[in-house]
């Protein structure tokens, strides 16, 4: 009973970092139609960040988190400018390759500058140890991730169904030139949705750091599972990206508490098994 | 008069036939001898380094087999490896564990592993499109990447495949220390591959499937299944990659588990773009100057390598999208037509 | 003489919407039919479901004595049921000799084939080049698609149609986009046409409809209004109805 309430809150916080990362992906894949492999690269700046500044300058978890994303954002903005404003409207194959080309150089400039060695993020004091619900208890830790990833999701759910940017949003993911023949600068929202969507990525970076560690091929490892997250949820869509990353999560969990040998193999099989019944997503339209 | 006319354009039509058969021939033959140039002149001038030559023709039969389905069909993947590895353990396990060690048999095993590995992995990934099936073609090669390293009494797992033993080439030439005949055995290798796919690519399926990359819809308006092609087309390409599986078994005698990795699709992915997709000559011209960039790098400096990949491909994508040999094709076009033009006026 | 094209109460549904709606027409070899009918009356359903793009709520499509209803698209234009489309759908960087060269091949079970190129056979390409010289195309056998001009795409759309050897040619808009200067090529192959072969035809052009068809059907709303001869086509009230109601000022066209 035990195993399977721990398995269940590892799941569930594992399953909402999952989330926090990729939701950014999603979003901007529903906009932009860029097939971006390097998403996962942003989530593992923020992560270097983080533990630069908690780590080695001591300045504390908060101002780790808020580091990280304003810092990555700063990276994102010139490569955004520079390349993948030319992707866009591209072929999938053309945009597979420069969005590998970007993880690749990332990849090689953190192992250069950061080393090949696993880089921790120290909690804050008050995240450290656990908390008592009354009948188990609950590291803290697992605790914040899943809030994080219910605020991440409330405040996304609220910034696209009620606000005016929410609007433009959805009306540029709809149809982008209907939405600029009526006035929507849709660069700006492209630009504003990229910056989010990294931001988000650091954010979950930092805060999943304890499931997802911090090392130079993180941007490689974890690409496929956040390509899986955008692919079974259906791109654009957060309730799909929220289903499809609580379901990952558990089977991912499952799988490392249950079969620890077998884990990946299992996490693998039940990829393909999900994107063969559901090719256009759990969330997907069909045409 | 009329009758006349006829066979007149009889005539002229079989002088245009014989013009374009002869024009296939000779891109055929020209493409046959720079292979065997290019192959006898890394033997003369590198001798000491066939092992990595003999590498290149077994990465060049893996962007061969991409060519197909990528460059031809118009199918994105990030998994081609895991045909390549499947061919590569077939052809070793034969050898380590069943004692066959005919060279030319465990070829053919690698071969039929490849083709098998192909047949299964199309029905998985054509079941979906766009990214959903770049991610499948991801998710395969890592779930064929994890059964060869669970599956470790088979494959010794991430410690690789060893104890493969061969036989004399033909029951003659023995597999030297110096590679002199896994060498040459690869360069046979991939000429007949290579003569073999120049018919495929214009065969009538080849020009189905360059159809399927443009326009399915207009394919199943003509009647064919662009499914049942695309699988066919992919147990071909499964039998190419094997086949460079089996050559680096081979050659090397032993099989890492990093034949089976994404690493290695993507890095095949990259060969391929920068040779330029959709020709068979793109494709060895892709891989001979990767390879040979990527020996020269990482002998300087290992660390910066993928950083160099990745500066590599984004520099592809940016100034010569076509890929190398597409851009020389294109600007070799451009000046033959202001050639014309001048000689015309 | 029995059918050789048989729609019976075709009907498709999206959600609550009802685009086809209980849709019967019968061919007999050698007719020329055309569909007309106003914007928005379900042409371009009926002829997805008739092809097999879509699948219909209800109903039946019967090719000769044999149900299609559930057959593959490519599966229907193997048994003889061929179509053209709307706009050109042509391979760009293939030649007019490749398109119909497939097509040919396509139709004899040899396009699977792995090796040979049909444009150095002798049989193939007899039957590719008179069929391009029946549509005169001929000279351009040799020439990428994207460097030839539209109306000679449509003509060659034509005649990957015919290499197919239909029964039945469903052709979408055949004239549509050709500048007027060359539509008097394609009204010639059309006249062409073999005499046998059942003719459905879709086009919004009354000039040619006229010329063309020996009977004509009109859809409005999902349904068939009307299903006669041309020349009693604009006196049916509900034609009228139809067409007037929501283009009072193009009466003169109807």
């Amino acid at each position: 009973m035990q195993t399977v309430f721990s398995i269940a809150v590892d799941a569930l916080a594992y399953g909402m970092v999952l989330f926090v990362i990729s939701i950014g992906l999603s979003v901007t894949m529903g906009l932009m139609r860029v097939v971006n492999l390097a998403h996962g690269g942003f989530a593992m700046i923020g992560g270097y960040i983080a533990s630069y500044v908690a780590r080695d300058l001591g300045l504390g978890y908060a101002l780790a988190i808020i580091a990280a994303v304003v810092f990555t954002i700063l990276i994102a903005i010139p490569i955004e400018r520079l390349l993948y404003r030319r992707i866009y409207g591209q072929p999938e194959l053309t945009q597979v390759l420069m969005t590998i080309g970007i993880t690749f150089c990332i990849i090689g400039i953190a192992n250069f500058t950061m080393g090949p060695t696993l880089k921790t993020i120290p909690l804050a004091p008050a995240l450290q140890g656990s908390a008592d619900i009354g009948f188990r208890t609950i590291p803290i830790h697992r605790l914040f991730a899943i809030v994080c990833g219910l605020a991440v999701a409330l405040g996304l759910w609220y910034a696209i169904e009620k606000t005016n940017f929410g609007i433009k949003l959805r009306a540029s993911v709809d149809n982008a030139a209907m939405a600029a023949a009526l006035g929507v600068r849709t660069e700006i929202v492209y630009a504003v949705s990229f910056a989010v969507a990294v931001g988000l990525a650091a954010l979950g970076g930092v805060v999943g750091a304890e499931f997802l560690p911090v090392e130079p091929y993180y941007a490689l490892r974890y690409m496929v599972t956040f390509l899986v997250v955008v692919s079974v949820g259906g791109a654009g869509s957060i309730p799909g990206a929220l289903a499809a990353c609580l379901l990952l999560g558990a089977i991912d969990t499952t799988g490392r508490y249950l079969m620890p040998e077998f884990g990946e193999f299992f996490f693998y099989l039940a990829v393909i098994a999900v994107i063969c019944i559901f090719p256009r997503g759990l969330a997907g339209r069909a045409k | 008069m009329s009758a006349d006319l006829k066979v007149n354009k009889a005539a002229d039509n079989a002088a245009k036939t014989e013009r374009l058969r002869a024009g296939f021939i000779q891109r055929d033959l020209i493409g046959f001898a720079v292979i065997v140039i290019v192959a006898a002149l890394g033997y003369v001038l590198f001798p000491d380094n066939l092992a990595l030559l003999t590498r290149i023709l077994a990465i060049a039969l893996l962007v061969l087999s991409l060519d197909l389905v990528t460059g031809y069909c118009g199918v994105a993947t990030l998994g081609q490896a895991a045909l390549y590895g499947s061919g590569a353990y077939a052809a070793g396990i034969l050898s380590a564990h069943y004692g066959v060690t005919d060279p030319l048999v465990m070829t053919l095993g690698g071969i039929l592993a490849g083709a098998v590995a192909g047949l299964l992995c199309s029905i998985v990934m054509l079941r979906a499109h766009g990214l959903p099936q770049l991610v499948l073609s991801i998710a395969l090669v890592y779930l064929f990447h994890e059964f060869a390293n669970k599956a470790s009494s088979w494959t010794g797992g991430s410690d690789g495949l060893s104890g493969i033993t061969l036989d004399p080439l033909f029951g003659i030439f023995e597999f030297d220390l110096f590679g002199h005949t896994a060498y040459f055995f690869g360069v046979a290798l991939l000429l007949l591959t290579f003569i073999l796919l120049r018919a495929l690519v214009r065969s009538p399926f080849g020009m189905l499937c360059r159809g399927i990359k443009e326009d399915p819809v207009r394919v199943r308006a003509l009647g064919a299944s662009p499914h049942r092609a695309l699988v066919k087309m992919y147990v071909i390409s499964g039998a190419v990659a094997g086949a460079g599986g089996a050559l680096s078994a081979v050659s090397t005698q032993v099989v890492a588990l990093d034949s089976l990795s994404f690493t290695q699709s993507a890095e095949a992915l990259v060969m391929l773009v920068l040779g330029g997709t959709g020709s068979l000559f793109g494709g060895l011209l892709g891989t001979v100057i990767f390879m040979l960039f990527e020996d020269f790098v990482s002998a300087a400096n290992p660390f910066h390598w993928l950083t160099m990949v990745g500066a590599l491909l984004i520099a592809v994508v940016l100034f010569a999208p076509k890929g190398l040999y597409g851009t020389m094709e294109s600007a070799y076009a451009r000046i033959r037509k202001r050639h014309d033009g001048e000689a015309r006026e | 003489m029995s059918a050789v094209f048989e729609v019976l109460n075709l009907k498709k549904a999206f959600g609550g919407l009802v685009v086809t709606n209980d849709v019967s027409l019968s061919m007999q070899p050698g007719d020329r039919v055309a569909l007309i009918g106003p914007n928005g009356a379900g042409k371009t359903t009926f002829v997805n479901l008739v092809t097999g793009a879509l699948r219909p709520s209800s109903g039946e499509v019967q090719l000769g004595n044999e149900t299609i209803t559930k057959t593959s698209p490519a599966g229907r234009v193997q048994r003889g049921l061929v179509r053209s489309f709307q706009v050109t759908r042509l391979f760009q960087d293939m030649t007019p000799a490749e398109h119909v060269g497939l097509a040919v091949l396509q139709r004899t079970g040899k396009s699977g084939r792995l090796a040979g190129n049909f444009l150095t056979r002798a049989d193939v390409m007899q039957e590719v080049i008179e069929l391009l010289e029946k549509l005169g195309l001929a000279s351009l056998a040799h020439r990428k698609v994207r460097e030839i001009a539209y109306g000679q795409q449509r003509l060659l759309e034509l005649a990957i149609a015919l290499a197919l050897k239909p029964r039945v040619l469903l052709l979408d808009e055949p004239a549509a986009g050709v500048p007027q200067s060359d539509t008097g090529r394609i009204e010639e192959a059309l006249a062409d046409l073999p005499p046998d072969l059942a003719v459905l035809m879709i086009e919004h052009d009354m000039d040619l409809v006229f010329r063309f068809a020996r009977r004509v059907v009109v859809l409005a709303a999902g349904t068939v209004i009307f299903d006669g001869l041309p020349s009693d086509v604009t006196k049916d009230a509900r034609v009228r109805e139809a067409y007037l109601g929501s283009y009072a000022n193009a009466s003169h066209h109807a």
